[in-house]
């Protein structure tokens, strides 16, 4: 991991679940009552359908890279951004850490990692390349 | 109501500088108007519809319009990012066919390289998601790319050939911010700035600006100016949708493209001249192979050998040397891609990059994070005798 300073999420009612659930190192979604689908970052109102009859699901904490590009300039370089799709379906934008940054690829298989922000702050998900 | 023939562009003017540290902004906006409103030969006093985006100094248009002194029954202020000046030229169509106004001024300038400039504004639903992911516009565009080459085999090489054929044409204008020449080789052996863009794969920044004059066809035929006519527009916007079926490869441009192309009733063979957005490399690519220049994925064998090279290829591209070589005001480069295909339109490109016979040219452009969301605008505009 890099020097980046990492801001403190700010939860709102929308979102408070999800980093309650972060500090207890679990990573969870919204799935829709009506339309059966997943989506990420949560909503109040499900983004497929509409319907405001959205719950909220834990995740494995697993997914595959998308795609992934790694910055090598700048403020806290080098650091990957990448979007994992989880086993659960949605797509989550967020960085690959504590990994060989050149041997980063599509399809690798990532688990999640939270990381702490500031004091009392709700830690972030990121991702580790898993196995091998 | 159709937007073909609806209204034309009579007045473009690119502001010559790159590096402005004494000026202001706002000064730069005036500058720009003047001028292309001195292109049109048209004066303030004509100016009955104004547009700008939210980038703009102070309270929307509501300032720009009183520092300019502009007396508008019509405004609008879009904000679509970096396209959103293609956009206006269309939202000035409308505005004009609906009768709100007949002379629509769209401006734009910034001064990134000499002064701090807010980019975004704080308060975005995904924000507590992804402020601490570090994703800049480079990451994002890589990302891009890198999935690009993972499904279709694009290679560094191909898109470095985008850059090649932007400096080419660069090398003809005084005015560009890297004129020189570069090889596909220079790209590849510039630094990485994020996988696989390299620094050459990445547009200038530069202070300066542009303007538009957007007029009604009665206007534009007592002006004794070359008559240049919106044919066509569309605009899309696109978004991970809550991160079900997410594909880096395809742009809003998917949409706004044949939008545009259907209600100009043409289609890219008949393109004589493209302004293709070019924040990276890749970004052009992937919106070549959305207006359907080529397939999906073929736009790597589309780009590569100077085939965007005006003279020699077969889409000559962004004349101007475009953000990649030329001019990228504000991090805002829509304005500049209507004006270079202005002037293709008109016979006043350039001698050595101007297109023969130009008469159908396309502007088209992404704003916004094309890895994230984006807005696509695109616009058909044509030569009438």
């Amino acid at each position: 991991m890099s020097d980046r300073k990492l801001p403190a999420p700010q939860p709102n009612a929308e979102t408070a679940d999800f980093w309650e659930a972060a500090a207890d190192g679990i990573l969870k979604i919204k799935t829709c009552g009506d339309c059966s689908e997943a989506h990420y970052y949560p909503r109040a109102i499900c983004p497929h359908c509409g319907s405001d009859d959205t719950r909220w699901v834990e995740t494995r904490g697993e997914g595959e890279i998308y795609s992934v590009s790694v910055m090598r300039r700048g403020e806290g370089a080098p650091f990957a951004v990448a979007y994992v799709t989880l086993a659960e379906g949605p797509a989550i934008l967020t960085n690959i850490v504590d990994c060989d940054h050149d041997a980063l690829a599509i399809g690798q298989p990532v688990r999640v990692v939270f990381k702490p922000t500031e004091d009392g702050a709700p830690p972030i998900p990121m991702f580790t390349p898993r196995g091998g | 109501m159709s937007l073909r023939h609806a209204a034309c562009i009579a007045g473009a003017f690119e502001h010559p500088t790159r590096l402005a540290p004494d000026k202001t902004t706002p000064q730069l906006h005036a500058e720009c108007a003047a001028g292309a409103l001195a292109d049109a030969g048209l004066s303030l006093a004509d100016v009955d519809g104004y547009f700008c985006a939210t980038d703009a100094p102070g309270f929307g248009p509501i300032s720009m319009v009183d520092y300019l002194g502009l007396d508008v029954r019509h405004t609008d202020s879009t904000e679509m990012g970096g396209c959103t000046y293609i956009q206006h030229v269309s939202h000035a169509a409308q505005a004009i066919a609906a009768g709100k106004c007949r002379v629509a001024l769209i401006t734009l300038a910034g001064r990134p390289r000499s002064e701090t400039v807010m980019r975004f504004r704080p308060g975005a639903p995904e924000q507590a998601f992804e402020q601490w992911v570090g994703l800049t516009n480079h990451t994002s565009y890589g990302m891009c790319a890198a999935r690009h080459m993972h499904e279709y085999g694009t290679t560094s090489e191909q898109l470095a050939w985008i850059k090649v054929a932007a400096s080419h044409h660069a090398q003809h204008n005084e005015h560009a911010m890297l004129p020189k020449l570069v090889t596909v080789e220079d790209v590849l052996e510039s630094p990485m700035i994020a996988d696989p863009l390299h620094r050459l794969d990445c547009c200038v920044t530069t202070d300066g600006g542009g303007a538009l004059v957007v007029v009604a066809p009665e206007i534009a035929r007592s002006l004794n100016r070359p008559l240049v006519a919106l044919r066509g527009a569309g605009e899309a916007t696109k978004g991970p949708s809550g991160g079900l079926g997410l594909d880096l490869t395809v742009s809003a441009a998917a949409r706004s493209g044949p939008a545009a192309f259907a209600e100009a009733g043409v289609t890219p063979a008949d393109i004589k001249y493209a302004s293709i957005y070019d924040s990276f490399t890749i970004t052009v690519l992937i919106q070549l192979e959305d207006l359907g220049f080529c397939a999906k994925g073929k736009g790597g064998k589309f780009v590569a050998d100077g085939n965007l090279i005006s003279g020699t290829g077969q889409l000559p591209f962004n004349t101007d040397g475009g953000g990649l070589c030329n001019n990228h005001p504000m991090f805002r480069g829509g304005i500049t891609k209507v004006i270079e295909a202005v002037r293709q339109l008109r016979g006043e490109a350039h001698p050595a990059v101007q297109v023969p016979n130009c008469d159908l040219a396309v502007a088209t452009g992404i704003g916004g994070s094309l890895g994230a969301r984006h807005g696509a605008a695109t616009v058909i505009l044509e030569r009438l005798s």
